[in-house]
């Protein structure tokens, strides 16, 4: 009974701060939003039995990527402030902007609703550092591997592109 | 037990939310985040499918879709301070450099 209260509670967090990270016009407010969202769906992965992943999301998420869109948006001061909604689109613009989402949510919704019902797994799933670690050591070696030469391409992209052009 | 059919629908709106800031903003930055969202959707819903089989794939898959993530934005985020320091702006109206 818990478990659904907070599932609740904390989806409607999720929605309500990812609504106000894509509608508030300051960039730091936004990412602070999008802050809270992530938080969120971190205990909501715990609900659904994933507590490795929920580690890794809050470090990686929270810790890592956060903090590099903040000394981006720092770098970038005032330039990085957005013009208002509606100096942006027209209003009939806008409507079909904002209808073109809501219409995809509505394609999946009843394909959802056309499926047979979904339940729980009879015996709770445990993400647990062991059991994860024991399918990323066997099974999944060969793309656990890979994605290390994935993140060494990030790091040497990034120091690529974002390096001082030597001034000519 | 968290009912899962409303885990999935969590997941189906975070992602719409994510798609509508993908579209309403011009911000560099704010686009990126929005993608940020929708990545997050794709977690939950891998996360679910999860929890409904009684198994532990979906998890490494959402794992792996962490780490793209994270190499995703570093990239990303070069590229808003490539295109600041060209423009002083990360505005994408400004985004104009190939039209001819």
């Amino acid at each position: 009974m818990t478990e659904i209260i907070l599932f609740y509670l904390f989806s409607g967090l999720a929605v309500i701060f990812s609504l106000l990270a894509i509608f508030l016009k300051s960039p730091i407010k936004a990412l602070l939003s999008l802050l809270v969202t992530l938080l969120s769906l971190a205990i909501i992965f715990t609900l659904l039995g994933a507590y490795l992943i929920t580690m890794i999301h809050i470090v990686v998420y929270a810790g890592a990527i956060l903090v590099l869109f903040l000394f981006v948006i720092m770098l970038q001061g005032l330039g990085a402030s957005d013009t208002p909604l509606f100096q942006r689109f027209s209003k009939p613009l806008l409507f079909s902007l904002l209808l073109a989402p809501v219409l995809l949510f509505l394609i999946f919704l009843s394909a959802l609703a056309r499926s047979p019902k979904l339940l729980a797994a009879s015996e709770k799933v445990h993400g647990t550092v062991e059991a994860i670690g024991r399918l990323l050591f066997t099974d999944y070696l060969l793309p656990f591997e890979l994605t290390s030469f994935v993140l060494l391409l990030g790091v040497f992209a990034a120091i690529a592109l974002a390096k001082k052009e030597p001034s000519s | 037990m968290i009912p899962a059919d409303h885990a999935i629908i969590l997941s189906l709106v975070l992602f719409s939310i994510g798609l509508i800031g993908l579209l309403i903003r011009r911000n560099l930055l704010m686009i990126l985040l929005s993608i940020e969202i929708m990545l997050n959707a794709a977690n939950l819903l891998l996360v679910t499918g999860s929890y409904i089989h009684g198994n532990l794939e979906g998890q490494i898959i959402a794992f792996f879709v962490m780490v793209i993530a994270a190499a995703e934005v570093t990239i990303g985020l070069a590229i808003a301070i490539l295109f600041f320091r060209l423009k002083k702006s990360v505005d994408t109206e400004k985004l104009d450099l190939l039209k001819g």
